[in-house]
């Protein structure tokens, strides 16, 4: 990859967000690069859209093909595409540089220079801390759908599907068109909220996903038995994923399984835009953490913008128009457009923001988890990593850890390879609910690079300076600097 | 138990602050730690987790006797810390390596040793300087580059965050308030007490207090008429993804922890109160473990850190009693870890005693005061 | 348990713990593994526990496997390749060679 080349826009991620960013950059005469750890264009909804052996376009749906004509922009933008290229850094200029993104390809690292970056890494599914959740044949259900996108696999044998969620139903129906069968459905949805969320209906009604959801819903219905009000799973099995077992009115049931999909929502990927420097907060709304941005996706850090998932969920098609806001952002910030051209072009996007952030009040209402499933029992493991139960931290909350990161150090919680992503919100959940207090007063983990493992050897062969060497090495100043290796 | 029931009030729940609350309990001294919140700079929670005698003292010898006699001592208060909480530290004194990786270091690795070794009333111990050819009988695996190094039998290391929630658990098992959360803004005194004011709750009263606040101590020192003039110096730190164990014994910058995960370090840098990492630093840190062990290179880095350790003028440990202020102490040091059972163990009878007697005479800032004196580094 | 819902369009060969299998250009390994049956591809250094790939997307961390020798990949995150070699991981990553650079000698250096 090229190393000297400064790019005008770095875009971290190619998903909806990502490829209408890169498609506005470059039509602005912006030069653009792209980046994706994935082997093609697409992100989490369009995953595998030009791989994808599913032949029969009605199994994934309408809406994963919309994702073709944007992929067929993409390509044909003159962006530079870098599949296959993991970000573990980002950089804010220093005194005489730009932006500098870390990233790791083919086992080497390298750095990429931007003058604006736009971060674009989407979501991930929330975390489902439930006992036995990290028995083999239990997964998420977005991996099933993934299984399902790249390779057409469907899961056989008894298949259990739990949580709640728009997206639980889309994965339902389209493995059931697939030819799934799933043996029940765990409805996690509590008790009474379409009483609590009558005030979001009217907004949800007018909206564009109101049709579609109905009917998607539906379909899900009919295709599998739904246990409603689950207040309490447990994956059992001693190697292996054999029942699932679950109360719902007061009852404790149980049902043979082979494969459990937990699903409660998605959430921000922080991590990134958190180690940059970024000013994260809480968003009750949507129950998660997400980085500060303005109407356009400015950041707390002048020169980053982010777009789509990655800054609150909001779904694809929002994503698509927030990467147009940023790319005009992008330019107009970099002098390819004025005042009056910027304010002209946004306009349509904002409108189009509009629309499709309509309705998203109720979803996130209807579907915000509650109860055992964000602040589990204690024999749950939260950090899947480390094999930290919540038992361990509630007795260490009690002892007056503080927050977060006095936690780590404490029981090496979030310490683990995956750096907090599936245990952070539990761990903020457990600290609220320990000490009565709200999750933006307990904080969240402090996140550093990489935050994607990389080799100690790819480590070792980026640049060193003198500083850098003498800061380690502490000899008198007539030691020079070796020849990096 | 009633505020001003408390004997001692601990100003900062680190490392030194711990130690000497643990020391003070033992005692059967009433004692409350106060303490910053979750994003507090606590070198506690960043450190390396050597105990290390090696090369330590040059410019004072009495600090090489003062780690000596901890390193001693630790065997003793790792038990104890086992049998009041149940917590295993992983304390392993086997000795431990310095490797040197061109002839320049390796020249003034020698020589430091000589300089060490040859000062007046310095406690001698073996520190054996190794050719390239012995390293290799020990490490048949390191890289071509490695020159030679030291070895010291009275080295060790432990796992430093096992430590901390050990102290936490032993002080509060055996009686200790914790208070976090509690930022001291001001200690006054009213007749017979001292009056901590805390940040957003209630003052605490106490018959002693003891400052342990890190780089806090020197803003509160000369609250009360004392002196501990620290600054933050940045240290960096690399975390490769737990491996077999390969390493048995530690190298100063490069060990292998009980669970396997292998930290890399550690660079010295006047940052100011900025803890952040640096690729460029983490590039150094790295090049030089993959030329120590060629093979680390496959191994993944999962982790960085940045902590600041708190530094005193000289390198040196401060430890203070006010003289116009009586019952009030203060502690400061750059290896908390290592001298954490001499802080319960040694100093905190002495801080029960009320005077901290000779051996830690030629800690007292007064030293400040004469002729600056050469750095110390290890 | 996963089953393909398509026909399958190329298979290729790997080796399985060194059991030669065909599995299907394109998919991951991750993927390939659950297809041919196999839900978990290690234990856990931590404690010893079974786990297998959990997210897909790369940011569970539980579908690591040795590739072509090298321990700790993201079976999520590649693809198969003719004549790949992939291992299933037990414990913590002992890079053989790694075990080399030290050996425990119970003897002090300058002795030996
Ligand atoms: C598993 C999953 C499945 C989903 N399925 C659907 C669906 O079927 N329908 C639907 O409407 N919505 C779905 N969503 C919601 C989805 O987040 C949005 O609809 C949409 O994909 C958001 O677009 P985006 O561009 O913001 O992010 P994404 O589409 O998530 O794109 C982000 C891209 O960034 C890349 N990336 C992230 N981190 C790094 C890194 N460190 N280095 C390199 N690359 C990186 C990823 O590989 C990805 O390609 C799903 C979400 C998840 C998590
Ligand atoms: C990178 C690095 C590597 C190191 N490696 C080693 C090693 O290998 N071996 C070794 O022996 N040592 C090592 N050290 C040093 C060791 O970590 C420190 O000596 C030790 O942690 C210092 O402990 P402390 O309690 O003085 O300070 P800290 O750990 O900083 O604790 C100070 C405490 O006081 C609290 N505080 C501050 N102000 C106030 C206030 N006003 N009111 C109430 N509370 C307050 C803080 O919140 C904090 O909890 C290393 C340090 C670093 C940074
Ligand atoms: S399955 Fe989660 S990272 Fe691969």
């Amino acid at each position: 990859m090229a190393t000297q080349h400064t790019f005008d826009v770095a875009i971290l991620g190619a998903g909806p967000a990502g490829m209408s960013a890169a498609c506005s950059a470059t039509a602005l005469g912006l030069s653009t690069v792209v980046l994706d750890e994935q082997h093609s264009p697409g992100g989490q909804i369009y995953r595998a859209i030009e791989t994808s052996p599913l032949t029969d376009r009605s199994i994934l749906g309408k809406d994963y093909w919309h994702g073709a004509s944007l992929v067929d922009n993409f390509a044909r933008s003159g962006a530079i595409y870098e599949p296959r290229t993991t970000i573990w850094g980002l950089t804010p200029p220093q005194a005489d540089s730009h932006w500098q993104i870390g990233v790791s390809r083919d086992g080497a690292a390298s750095f990429v220079d931007a003058r604006h970056v736009v971060l674009a890494t989407g979501a991930q599914e929330r975390p489902m801390p439930i006992p036995g959740w990290t028995l083999p044949g239990v997964l998420g259900a977005g991996a099933a759908q993934i299984l399902l996108k790249s390779s057409g696999l469907v899961p056989s044998g008894r298949v259990v599907v739990a949580g709640s969620g728009p997206l639980l139903f889309l994965l339902i129906t389209q493995l059931a068109r697939a030819g799934a069968r799933i043996a029940r459905v765990l409805d996690t949805t509590p008790r009474g909220r379409l009483r609590t969320t009558l005030r979001h209906w009217g907004a949800f009604a007018l909206s564009p996903y109101a049709a579609k959801g109905l009917r998607l819903a539906l379909e899900a219905c009919a295709k599998a038995k739904f246990e409603r009000h689950v207040d309490a799973i447990e994956a059992a099995g001693s190697t292996h994923l054999e029942a699932v077992r679950y109360r719902t009115g007061g009852r404790e049931r149980s049902v043979a399984a082979d494969t459990l999909l937990l699903h409660q929502g998605i959430v921000p990927n922080i991590n990134l835009a958190a180690a940059a420097g970024c000013t994260v907060q809480w968003d009750a709304q949507q129950a998660s953490f997400r980085p500060r941005v303005d109407a356009f996706g400015a950041s707390s850090i002048y020169g980053l913008s982010i777009a789509g998932d990655a800054a609150g969920i909001g779904g694809a098609r929002m994503a698509e128009a927030q990467g147009r806001l940023a790319a005009f952002h992008a330019a107009y910030v970099l002098g390819r457009l004025n005042a009056a051209e910027f304010k002209q072009r946004t306009q349509e996007a904002k409108r189009e923001l509009a629309h499709w952030s309509r309705g998203r009040a109720f979803v996130d209402a209807m579907y915000c988890p509650s109860g055992t499933f964000t602040i589990p029992d204690d024999r749950t493991i939260i950090c899947r990593c480390e094999e930290v139960t919540a038992g361990a931290v509630r007795k260490a909350i009690r002892m007056g850890c503080q927050g977060p990161n006095q936690l780590k150090s404490f029981l090496r919680c979030g310490m683990g390879l995956c750096q907090g992503r599936f245990c952070g919100l539990t761990v903020n959940a457990l600290f609220a609910h320990e000490r009565n207090i709200v999750p933006e007063q307990v904080g969240y983990y402090r996140l550093r690079f990489p935050i994607k493992p990389l080799t100690l050897g790819e480590l070792a062969a980026l640049p060193q300076t003198l500083q850098s060497v003498q800061a380690v090495v502490r000899l008198p100043a007539s030691y020079t600097v070796p020849a990096a290796s | 138990m009633t505020d001003d029931a408390f004997d001692f009030a601990i100003v900062g729940g680190g490392l030194v602050g711990l130690a000497i609350a643990y020391g003070l309990v033992r005692g059967n001294q009433r004692v409350v730690i106060l303490d910053e919140g979750d994003n507090a700079l606590r070198a506690s929670r960043g450190n390396f987790g050597l105990v290390w005698v090696q090369g330590k003292g040059q410019g004072l010898p009495a600090y090489s006797s003062w780690t000596q006699l901890s390193a001693r001592l630790w065997p003793e208060f790792a038990q104890m810390l086992r049998d009041d909480t149940g917590v295993d530290v992983a304390l392993e004194q086997k000795g431990g390596f310095q490797i040197c990786l061109s002839e320049a270091e390796m020249r003034v690795r020698v020589d430091a040793v000589r300089q060490l070794m040859i000062q007046p009333g310095f406690e001698t111990y073996e520190i054996r300087t190794l050719d390239r050819h012995q390293l290799q009988g020990y490490y048949p695996g390191i890289g071509p580059g490695v020159v030679g190094g030291s070895y010291s039998a009275l080295d060790g290391h432990l796992n430093p965050l096992k430590l901390f929630w050990a102290l936490h658990l032993a002080t509060q098992e055996r009686g200790a308030a914790y208070r976090p959360n509690a930022p001291v803004t001001r200690i006054t005194r009213d007749a017979s007490r001292f009056v901590l004011a805390c940040k957003e709750s209630k003052a605490v009263l106490a018959q002693r207090v003891v400052l342990a606040a890190g780089l806090d101590n020197a803003r509160l020192a000369p609250m009360l008429d004392m002196d501990l003039p620290v600054r933050p110096q940045r240290g960096q730190i690399l975390v490769l993804e737990r491996l077999r164990r390969f390493m048995d014994r530690p190298i100063v910058n490069l060990r292998q922890t009980d669970e396997g995960t292998v930290l890399i370090g550690d660079s010295q840098e006047e940052a100011g109160l900025d803890d952040r990492t640096s690729t460029t630093i983490a590039a150094t840190l790295a090049d030089r473990a993959v030329r120590t062990f060629p093979v680390l290179a496959n191994a993944r880095v999962v982790r960085t850190w940045g902590a600041l350790r708190v530094m005193s003028p000289d390198g040196f440990p401060i430890y203070d009693r006010s003289r116009t202020q009586p019952g009030a102490f203060g502690a400061t040091c750059h290896s908390g870890v290592t001298l954490a059972a001499a802080h319960a163990l040694a100093l905190a009878p002495r801080v029960i005693a009320g005077d901290l007697g000779d051996m830690l005479a030629p800690f007292a800032p007064a030293r400040f005061q004469s002729a600056r004196r050469s750095m110390e580094y290890v | 348990m996963f089953r393909r819902a398509c026909p399958s369009r190329h298979l290729i060969q790997v080796t399985v713990d060194a059991e030669t299998v065909n599995v299907e250009a394109g998919d991951t390994v991750a993927a390939a593994l659950l297809a041919l049956g196999k839900d978990a591809c290690r234990t856990t250094p931590v404690t010893g526990s079974p786990r297998g790939p959990y997210c897909m997307m790369g940011v569970c961390f539980d579908c690591l496997v040795r590739i072509d020798g090298k321990a700790n990949q993201q079976g999520c995150m590649v693809l198969v390749k003719p004549g790949m070699r992939i291992e299933l991981q037990h414990g913590a990553n002992a890079l053989v060679d790694v075990l080399s650079a030290g050996r425990v000698r119970g003897t002090s250096p300058g002795n030996c």
